[in-house]
């Protein structure tokens, strides 16, 4: 990924510790704006961990982390307007218990939206979802496909300029996966929104990604665009996990 | 005990004025404190509840023994600080009801406080990561934690109001019992049984039991809002 003007979040020198214990290290990266980036891995490889220091969920140990060309503000209401432009999809989708119109609302009510514009953007969204006829349904009554989709377009809602996913299909049917993924490329391509995903799904990674990351044992190994990675990866690490030969 | 069920009845139906003013200041003095422990206890169990556990690992054992403070401990801090000789000397409230409530708000807040940071606690890993990824505020957290965690909550003051309802220590030591000003249920009840009226203590406490099936069962439906129809 080179260092360009159009790069949305510089990371550089980042580690996590818990304890004495590093769990991330990532020496320098660049996201660019509008790439999708996929971040592949074997489990425990520190790609959650990625997501949540990126959301700014935890704090790095050591190193700096810069998104639209600064560096995370320390002013707690700075740093909320930072957090305010990004929105994280967790793989296990936490929904209010309250009805999923108001589940989809929940962001645009926090960030002090008008109640007109809550309204009509949230119906429209729930209408790209699938699940315009239940928006007054209980959010905590929705089957696990449907529960993920609502948590997408609490996220979606927000036209964030960073979305992360973290597995966002893990446990998903065919169709929700397709809708779901459709969903990502279309905000990807309508609002030029940077999407990082963390998959497991390697056939995934290949239809969404146009850059790829590999973590491996809490490091950065390989970056790069998706093409490439999957056709010629540089590290033995990567090539022994595309084929399916890493045992973990 | 069929005996004690009839007195028990026969009792509420003959309309004692005594008697009324005793379920009436009973529940006025646990009520309120329970209203005034809520008030301070839910929010700083919320608190306590969302912090990372090892942060807050001295504090929470804090709570938890306070959580067992013995009644007459409580009433005896309390009578102190009341006493003419006391802090609060001054307001010459011992022996009042506000004094009972004072006691029992001291019983009740470490309870509510720990039964309140374990519910949230239990709530809030995934639901605290996403109101934060949501861009809301400390405000908007803490009243989306608190009311996520609701039927958690509710427990904690049914156990407070339980607390406070039937203990009987410190209303004894700061309250006095005296009639017609600060005679509660549990405090007649002693009496009664040191009168050898084992009948009449029993009926006090049928209709003590009686009277908080139905606030708890109003509580209920009021705070968990039909979330386990």
């Amino acid at each position: 990924m080179n260092n360009t003007n159009t790069e949305i979040i510089a990371i550089s020198g980042l580690i996590k510790k818990y304890g004495s214990k590093e769990v991330l290290r990532v020496d320098k990266l660049n996201v660019r704006r509008g790439s999708i980036t996929g971040i592949i891995g074997p489990s425990g490889a520190g790609k959650t961990t990625f997501l949540r220091i990126l959301n700014l969920l935890d704090t790095p140990t050591k190193g700096e982390l810069c998104y639209f060309g600064r560096p995370v503000p320390s002013a707690p209401e700075a740093k909320l307007t930072l957090q305010r432009r990004m929105m994280m999809v967790f793989q296990k989708p936490a929904l209010f218990d309250m009805s999923v119109s108001d589940n989809v609302a929940f962001g645009m009510r926090a960030r002090g939206f008008s109640a007109r514009e809550t309204e009509e953007r949230s119906q429209s969204v729930l209408k790209k979802v699938g699940l315009e006829s239940q928006g007054r349904q209980r959010a905590k009554t929705l089957s696990g496909g449907e529960a993920q989709r609502v948590a997408l377009a609490r996220a979606l809602v927000l036209e964030p300029e960073i979305l992360l996913l973290d597995e966002p299909t893990a446990n998903l049917d065919p169709a929700n996966v397709e809708l779901l993924e459709s969903m990502i490329t279309f905000l990807n391509s309508e609002y030029k929104t940077t999407v990082l995903i963390v998959t497991h799904n390697l056939f995934q990674a290949r239809r969404l990604s146009t850059e790829l990351l590999f973590l491996y044992q809490g490091r950065l190994v390989e970056e790069g665009t998706a093409h490439r990675i999957f056709q010629s990866p540089r590290h033995e690490e990567t090539r022994s996990f595309i084929e399916g030969r890493m045992i973990y | 005990m069929l005996y004690a069920i009839s007195q028990a009845v026969s009792l509420l139906l003959s309309f004692d004025r005594g008697l009324y003013q005793v379920i009436f200041l009973t529940f006025f003095v646990s009520g309120s404190a329970v209203i005034l422990a809520a008030l301070s206890g839910v929010p700083a169990g919320t608190w306590l509840g969302m912090q990372p556990a090892p942060k807050v690992r001295w504090l929470t054992r804090l709570i938890y023994t306070l959580m067992g403070l013995p009644p007459v401990v409580g009433g005896l801090i309390i009578y102190m600080l009341l006493s003419r000789k006391g802090v609060l000397g001054l307001l010459g409230l011992l022996f009042t009801p506000a004094a009972m409530i004072m006691a029992q708000v001291l019983l009740v807040v470490p309870i509510i406080i720990g039964l309140t940071a374990v519910a949230v606690r239990g709530k809030s890993g995934e639901i605290l990561d996403t109101l934060r990824s949501l861009g809301a505020d400390r405000r908007l957290i803490l009243l989306t934690v608190m009311r996520e965690s609701r039927i958690g909550i509710l427990g904690a003051l049914v156990a407070g109001f339980g607390r406070a309802v039937a203990e009987v220590g410190a209303v004894m030591m700061v309250g006095g019992n005296i009639e017609g000003h600060t005679r509660v249920m549990t405090t007649a009840i002693v009496l009664e049984v040191n009168k050898g009226n084992f009948a009449f203590a029993m009926a006090l406490g049928i209709i003590l039991l009686a009277i908080s099936f139905l606030i708890y069962s109003s509580f209920y439906r009021l705070l968990s809002g039909g979330a386990d129809e």
